[in-house]
């Protein structure tokens, strides 16, 4: 079988144009919104303590998107309700599962209905920033992209990233 | 399925018809008439912040239906000032009574209360969010002394910061109410808010001024401007005393318009109206007692 030369690891004339090495098994989060890179993977929970290879480029010229940020982790293959968090803020994402260095899985994300424990309410007063034993919750409007918390009724509309747990 | 009544999101339109519809049945008790409806049934009274009208006529709706109500007492003298969490107060709470009135400062208090309930939360205001009772009695006094349909309605005084406001806009969108909303600026209506009425099918007006509209309204829905909800004393002082109904106001208003007012009055209703025939401000109070005698009845499944 003959192997897409991007994804051959050993393709020595592409080497050196390679910004980040192809991965042999785990999921790669392409056509991220240029500069989001980092915020997504705060959203995946994967912070400077991890100890999986996680690699990020960021500003990547694009044909679509002009500029896009792509992030790549090894030996993990992220489930669809972690990658649809993603959407709130960068809605053209692509997931791509790697197995054996081919792309096994392909899909776009998409805006969940609900989002639990991911964004924090930007009511102060609200109960799900107290003490009380309770996570954030929201119902998510699509078009345009509001979040609605389910305890106090406030939406959140702009800078979704600033409110990132 | 528990019956929590948390906010009025919750309701259908069809589910508020059959609460009014139902509140009617309960008013010869509400006035006196003996039931035990509720009898052997404890209802629990949290209140977090102070309330007057609302937990005296959640307990007379209770007793008057035969049943038994134990209260929290004061937040400083009970569990609350030893640093308990409100979930745990609710679980322990649960274990006593059939069903529990709260009313919180923080937003969303009872939805959160209602995840961790076994029985069911009726919710008696939470900060500046809902306050579900409050709006189905207002509903019912416009349908027993007004009409719902049709209805063309002002809502006058802090449109901000009244949680009172709100809930009852929201439903009467359910009603298409042709609503005017008159505020001084800084007390307008959360664009979030109005956009949302909308969206349910409300026509929405906006003035700051009474007389602009008072020939053309069947309620009038009057507000105090509460001292409280400011976080800038200096704002309050600004707005304070701004709207005031006064019976020479009322002379250009028509034969059939109703003033309405969730109470407690400051100056924004003189006490000259009380005698005309416009003044509805207490027969509304009263009504909270057959609708929370509804919602307690519901809520107990002893309807």
């Amino acid at each position: 079988m003959k192997r897409n030369e991007e994804d051959n690891p050993n393709n020595s004339s592409l080497k050196k144009e390679m910004r980040v090495r192809p991965i042999r098994r785990g999921t790669v989060i392409d056509h991220i919104t240029a500069g989001q890179a980092l915020n997504v993977l705060k959203i995946l929970g994967i912070y400077g303590t991890t100890t999986a290879v996680v690699s990020v480029a960021m500003n990547v010229p694009s044909g679509v998107l002009g500029f896009k940020d792509i992030v790549k982790v090894e030996d993990r293959e992220l489930e669809e309700e972690e990658v649809d968090r993603i959407s709130l803020i960068a809605p053209n994402a692509t997931i791509n599962i790697i197995r054996e260095f081919e792309v096994k899985e392909k899909h776009r994300v998409a805006l969940p209905e609900h989002l639990d424990g991911v964004v924090k309410c930007d009511n102060p007063n609200c109960i799900s920033n107290t003490s009380e034993p309770v996570i954030s919750k929201f119902t998510v409007n699509k078009k345009p992209v509001e979040l609605r918390c389910i305890y106090c009724d406030h939406v959140i509309s702009e800078g979704i990233a600033d409110h990132l747990i | 399925m528990l019956r929590h009544i948390i906010s009025m999101r919750d309701f259908s339109r069809d589910e508020i018809d059959i609460i009014l519809n139902r509140a009617k049945d309960f008013e010869p008790i509400a006035r006196g008439k003996k039931s035990s409806l509720l009898s052997g049934k404890i209802l629990a009274t949290l209140f977090y912040e102070p309330s007057t009208r609302t937990r005296l006529s959640f307990e007379t709706a209770m007793k008057r239906l035969g049943g038994e109500v134990i209260d929290l007492g004061s937040v400083e003298s009970s569990s609350v000032a030893k640093g308990e969490t409100l979930a745990d107060t609710i679980r322990v709470i649960g274990n006593y009574a059939d069903a529990i009135v709260l009313r919180h400062p923080r937003e969303g208090a009872a939805r959160m209360a209602a995840e961790y309930s076994n029985v069911p939360i009726l919710n008696a205001g939470d900060g500046a969010g809902h306050h579900p009772t409050q709006t189905l009695l207002d509903l019912y006094t416009i349908m027993r002394e007004s009409s719902l349909s049709k209805l063309r309605i002002a809502l006058v005084g802090d449109l901000k910061y009244g949680r009172t406001v709100h809930s009852l806009a929201y439903a009467l969108s359910l009603y298409h109410a042709d609503m005017t909303l008159i505020s001084p600026k800084q007390l307008q209506m959360p664009d979030v808010i109005k956009k949302d009425l909308k969206k349910q099918g409300a026509i929405i007006t906006e003035t700051t001024n009474i007389e602009d509209v008072l020939g053309d309204i069947d309620v009038l829905y009057v507000t105090r401007i509460q001292k409280e909800r400011f976080p800038d004393p200096a704002e309050y002082q600004k707005v304070a005393g701004i709207y005031r109904v006064t019976e020479e106001l009322l002379k250009k208003a028509p034969d059939n318009l109703i003033v309405m007012h969730p109470m407690p009055r400051v100056d924004e209703i003189d006490p000259a109206v009380d005698k005309t025939k416009y003044a509805r401000y207490f027969e509304q109070s009263f009504y909270g007692v057959p609708v929370r005698m509804t919602l307690l009845a519901m809520a107990m499944e002893a309807v």
